[in-house]
């Protein structure tokens, strides 16, 4: 039996049920990216100094390819989620929470087909 | 159906402190990063699109800004990274003694600025100039 009245149903009121589920991606994400994350400022500091070819070559070798993909698509869904947080904690005015949060999400998703074409171009040839 | 009610002032008032200066900064830190990410997705774009795309990206990144900007980027990366396993330590309940938190606070702040210091270093070396 739900102690909560029909008022409050209709107004919106109460708990959005998704907490716990963006709490534990966000910290999920979190992890994968510690590791990740080192991978990445370690392997562009080796290519930095390469030309197109160098960077070319090592970003087609397949583990090389995995894990930068990894790195983009993780690393874009635990900016995402952040930010999420970050409009939902300053910004009241409802129209324009929705419109920072929904300009981010499209953001992130057209970031990372980018990128995955990207690397898969660089390491398939597509 | 929203009262406008008075918020409790808490910039105006509260002292500084190590815990919330860092907090706020592993916010901003983290804000930044993200600003950061079409950087790094043009940089793959411009590899995938061939020689003219990626000598292009060079241009772009010897600007001072930019390079500056990256230096930026690096040491926001090493800090949320420190000051994110910071606060991996408290999901799990580790940590909250006072005399932890300003340790641990300080080791983030230690090992963001050594960390960033050699890869500043060994961008250098690679003739990169930061």
């Amino acid at each position: 039996m739900s102690l909560r009245s029909p008022l409050s149903k209709a107004i919106g009121l109460g708990s959005a049920k998704h907490g716990f589920s963006h709490w534990w991606w966000q910290r999920l994400s979190a992890i994968v990216l510690v590791p990740l994350t080192l991978w990445f400022v370690f392997s562009v500091l080796c290519i930095i100094s390469g030309g197109h070819a160098e960077a070319q070559a090592w970003l087609s070798a397949p583990l090389n390819a995995t894990l930068m993909l990894l790195f983009v698509l993780t690393g874009l869904y635990h900016a995402q989620t952040g930010l999420q947080v970050v409009i939902e904690d300053y910004i009241h005015l409802k129209w324009l929470n929705l419109l920072m949060l929904l300009l981010i999400k499209f953001s992130a998703v057209l970031m990372a087909l980018m990128a995955t074409l990207s690397v898969l171009k660089i390491s398939v040839g597509v | 159906m929203q009262k406008e009610r008075p918020l409790s002032p808490h910039f105006q008032v509260y002292r500084p402190q190590l815990t919330s200066m860092l907090s706020i900064m592993h916010r901003v830190a983290g804000v930044f990063l993200s600003l950061g990410s079409p950087l790094l997705v043009f940089w793959l774009v411009s590899i995938a699109n061939g020689h003219a795309s990626y000598e292009r990206w060079l241009d772009f990144s010897s600007f001072f800004l930019v390079k500056l900007f990256m230096l930026g980027w690096t040491f926001a990366v090493f800090y949320h990274l420190s000051n994110g396993i910071r606060h991996l330590f408290w999901d799990v309940g580790h940590g909250y003694e006072l005399d932890t938190l300003h340790k641990s606070g300080y080791a983030v702040l230690a090992s963001a600025f050594i960390l960033t210091s050699i890869t500043i270093v060994f961008a250098v070396s690679q003739g990169v100039l930061s």
